[in-house]
C-alpha cells in the first residue's frame, strides 16, 4: 500500500508563502510608512530629513486638534457606554431562551448598521436630525453621541452575545438552588461571567466610534469637529506630517485597545 | 405527579402519575434507562420544573408553586455547575451567603464542609484548577452547607473513573450517615443503586414501576422489565398450578408460589446464580446441553440450551483452577434453587 494521501493544505499550494508575504508587504507598508514619517524633521512628506519629535509637538500645542481630541473622546465614551448598555439587554435578552419566533429578524434588526450602507445612514441621519435642529433649536453634541451609539451597537452586541452563549445554564440554575434570588443570581453569577464581554464590547465600540467620518461629516453642527473629519479637513487643504503624527497617536490607542480586547475574548484553554 | 412536555400530537408523559413517599433520613435511588424521567422528577422537587398536575410536600407542606430559592432543597448537578469565578470556598459559602447568614457562620461551616470532602488545601483554588473527583466533592460539600432537608443528586458520579466512582461511593454513603440528610440519588447503574440505597424506585418511561429496599427489588421483581434491568435475569415460559411451578413443556421445577400468583400461564424468571448444575439425567433434573462458557474471573457464565430451545445462563463460581470443566456440547442436568422462581407479572 501506498502511504496515506495529505489532507488537503492550503500552506502546501505552490507560491502561498510569497502570496503571504506579498499580502502582508500591502497591508503593513503604508501605515510602517505613515508612522515613519510622522517622526520626519523635514516639512516635505517625501523626504527624509532626520528624526524629530516637531510635529508631535506642533498638534499637541495645536488648539484646533486638542479640541478635536476631547471631542473625539467625549464622543467615543458616551457613545461606547450607551451603546454597550443596550448591547447588553439586548444579550440577555436573545440568548436567554431556546429558539423563538422572529429571532433571526431581530438579530438582523439588531445588526441593522453593519449591513445597511453607512453613507446611506448618514443621510437618513443628516435629514432627520436637521428637522429636530429646526423644531428645538438644539445644536449640541446629542445627535453626534445618539448617531454614534446607533451605529456602535451591534459591535458592542456580537461579543457580549457570544459571551452568553458560551456560558452555562445550569450556573444560574445552580444559584436559584442555592438560594439566590433571580437579582442576585444576576448580580453575582450572570453579571461577572459576562463581563469580559461586555468590556470587550465596550472597547470595539470605543475604537468604532473613535474611527468614524463618514456620520460625523454628515450629523455634526458647525465647529464640531472630531480628530478624524478634523484631520480630513487639513488633507483638503494641505498635507503635513502634523497629520501624519495624529494619525500615529490614533493607530496607537487602536492597537492598544484591540489588544485588550482580543485578550478578553480569548477562549481560556 | 404528572409532568408533561408540549401539547397536542407532540405532547410527551416525562412523568406519568409518579407517586412517591421518602422518609426523613432515608437514602432514596431512583433508578432507570436514560430518558425515563429520572431528572424531570429531580428537577420538580427542586422546582425548576412545575409539574402538569399534582404537588410536591415536604414534611407535610405544600411546596409545588415555590420558586426554586426557596425550597430547603439543594441540588448536585450531573455537571457540578461549579461557579467558575469564584474561589473553592466561595461556592461552598455561596448557597448561606444567599440566605443572609452572618459572615463568621459562613466562614465557620465552610472550614467544616472543606474538613468534610478533605479538600482543606484547595480552599483558595478555582474549579477548572481541581481534578474531577474533586470537583464533584466541592459540588457536595456546596449543596450540603446549607444544611437542607433533602440533597438531590443527578447522576452525580457518571464523570468519574471506576476507581474514583467506588471512592465517592463510600463518601457519599459517609457522608449520609454523618449528615443524616435525606438522599434523592439519580443513576441509571443498577450495582450503584444496589449497593448504596435504603431504597430504590425503578422507572421506565415516566412510570414508577417498582419502589423497594434492594434485596426486595432484585429477589421480587414485579415485571419482567425490573427483573431485567437489575441484574441479569433467565425468562422461562411456564405455568403456575395449585400444587407448584411448572415450564411451559410440563416438568415441575418449583413448589407453589406462597401466595397471589394467579393460576395459569406465567413468565418465570431465575437469576443466573440460582441455577444448578448437575450430572445428565439426574432425578428431578432438566436436561441441557452447554453452548458456550465465558470465563468473568470470579465467576463463568455457562449458556445452556434446554429441551424446548430456550436459551438460559448459569453463574457458577471459578475453581481454582478456572476451568469448569464443561466443554461445549457437554449434556448437563439443571435445577433451580429452593425458592429461586419468580412469577412474573406482563
Ligand atoms: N425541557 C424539555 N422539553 C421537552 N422534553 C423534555 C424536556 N426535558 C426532558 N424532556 C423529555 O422527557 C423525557 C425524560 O427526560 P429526563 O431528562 O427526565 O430523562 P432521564 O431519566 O434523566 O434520562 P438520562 O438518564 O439520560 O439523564 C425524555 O424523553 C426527554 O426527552
Ligand atoms: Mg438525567
Amino acid at each position: 500500500m501506498s502511504a496515506r494521501a495529505k489532507p488537503f493544505s492550503v500552506t502546501a499550494l505552490p507560491g502561498f508563502t510569497t502570496v503571504a508575504l506579498a499580502v502582508f508587504f500591502l497591508l503593513y507598508l503604508p501605515i510602517a510608512t505613515l508612522v515613519v514619517y510622522s517622526f520626519n524633521d523635514s516639512l516635505s512628506i517625501a523626504v527624509w530629513g532626520g528624526f524629530s519629535l516637531r510635529w508631535y509637538e506642533a498638534a499637541w500645542q495645536n488648539a484646533a486638534v486638542q479640541e478635536a481630541a476631547v471631542r473625539s473622546l467625549v464622543v467615543a465614551s458616551c457613545a461606547a457606554l450607551i451603546a454597550t448598555t443596550v448591547a447588553t439587554m439586548a444579550a440577555l435578552g436573545t440568548t436567554r431562551r431556546g429558539r423563538f419566533r422572529g429571532q433571526t429578524l431581530i438579530y438582523v434588526a439588531i445588526n441593522q448598521p453593519l449591513m445597511v450602507p453607512e453613507i446611506v445612514t448618514a443621510v437618513a441621519l443628516l435629514i432627520f436630525f436637521a428637522a429636530i435642529k429646526v423644531a428645538t433649536g438644539y445644536q449640541g453634541l446629542g445627535y453626534l453621541i445618539l448617531a454614534h451609539s446607533a451605529f456602535c451597537i451591534p459591535f458592542a452586541y456580537l461579543p457580549i452575545r457570544a459571551r452568553l452563549e458560551g456560558m452555562d445554564l445550569t450556573l444560574e440554575t445552580a444559584a436559584a438552588d442555592l438560594y439566590a434570588t433571580p437579582w442576585q443570581t444576576f448580580r453575582r453569577v450572570t453579571l461577572p461571567l459576562m463581563a469580559p464581554g461586555i468590556a470587550a464590547g465596550a472597547m470595539l465600540a470605543f475604537v468604532i466610534s473613535l474611527d468614524d467620518v463618514i456620520i460625523t461629516e454628515f450629523v455634526k453642527s458647525a465647529g464640531q469637529d472630531t480628530l478624524p473629519t478634523y484631520m480630513l479637513g487639513q488633507l483638503r487643504r494641505a498635507i503635513t506630517p502634523e497629520v501624519n503624527a495624529i494619525s500615529t497617536v490614533l493607530l496607537a490607542v487602536t492597537v492598544l485597545l484591540l489588544t485588550a480586547f482580543f485578550l478578553l475574548t480569548r477562549k481560556r484553554g | 405527579m404528572v409532568k408533561v412536555f408540549g401539547s397536542g400530537d407532540h405532547a410527551l408523559r416525562a412523568l406519568d402519575d409518579v407517586s412517591l413517599t421518602i422518609e426523613t433520613g432515608e437514602f432514596f435511588t431512583l433508578l432507570g434507562p436514560s430518558g425515563c424521567g429520572k431528572t424531570t422528577l429531580l428537577r420538580c422537587i427542586a422546582g425548576f420544573e412545575t409539574p402538569t398536575a399534582g404537588a410536591i410536600l415536604l414534611s407535610g407542606r405544600d411546596f409545588t408553586a415555590e420558586p426554586p430559592n426557596r425550597r430547603p432543597v439543594n441540588t448536585v448537578f450531573q455537571s457540578y455547575a461549579l461557579f467558575p469565578h469564584l474561589t473553592v470556598a466561595q461556592n461552598i459559602g455561596f448557597g448561606l451567603e444567599m440566605l443572609g447568614r452572618p459572615r463568621a457562620e459562613v466562614a465557620a461551616t465552610v472550614e467544616r464542609m472543606l474538613a468534610l470532602v478533605k479538600l482543606e488545601a484547595f480552599a483558595g483554588r478555582r474549579p477548572q484548577q481541581l481534578s474531577g473527583g474533586q470537583q464533584q466533592r466541592v459540588a457536595l460539600a456546596r449543596a450540603l452547607a446549607p444544611a437542607p432537608q433533602v440533597l438531590l443528586l443527578d447522576e452525580p458520579l457518571s464523570a468519574l473513573d471506576l476507581k474514583l466512582r467506588k471512592e465517592m461511593q463510600g463518601e457519599l454513603k459517609r457522608l449520609q450517615h454523618e449528615t443524616g440528610i435525606t438522599f434523592v440519588f439519580v443513576t441509571h447503574d443498577q450495582e450503584e443503586a444496589l449497593t448504596m440505597s435504603d431504597r430504590i424506585g425503578v422507572m421506565s418511561e415516566g412510570r414508577l414501576l417498582q419502589i423497594g429496599a434492594p434485596r426486595e427489588i432484585y429477589n421480587h421483581p414485579v415485571n419482567r422489565f425490573v427483573a431485567d434491568f437489575i441484574g441479569e435475569t433467565n425468562f422461562l415460559r411456564g405455568r403456575v398450578a395449585q400444587d407448584g411451578l411448572y415450564l411451559a413443556t410440563g416438568e415441575r421445577v418449583g413448589a407453589a408460589p406462597p401466595s397471589g400468583a394467579r393460576i395459569g400461564e406465567a413468565t418465570l424468571a431465575v437469576r443466573p446464580e440460582q441455577v444448578r448444575l448437575e450430572g445428565p439425567g439426574d432425578p428431578g433434573s432438566l436436561s441441557a446441553r452447554v453452548t458456550q462458557t465465558v470465563y468473568f474471573g470470579t465467576d463463568t457464565h455457562c449458556h445452556l440450551h434446554l429441551a424446548d430451545g430456550t436459551e438460559i445462563i448459569a453463574r457458577l463460581q471459578s475453581p481454582p483452577s478456572g476451568d469448569v470443566g464443561l466443554a461445549p456440547g457437554a449434556e448437563v442436568g439443571v435445577r433451580f434453587a429452593e425458592g429461586a422462581l419468580q412469577v412474573l407479572g406482563d
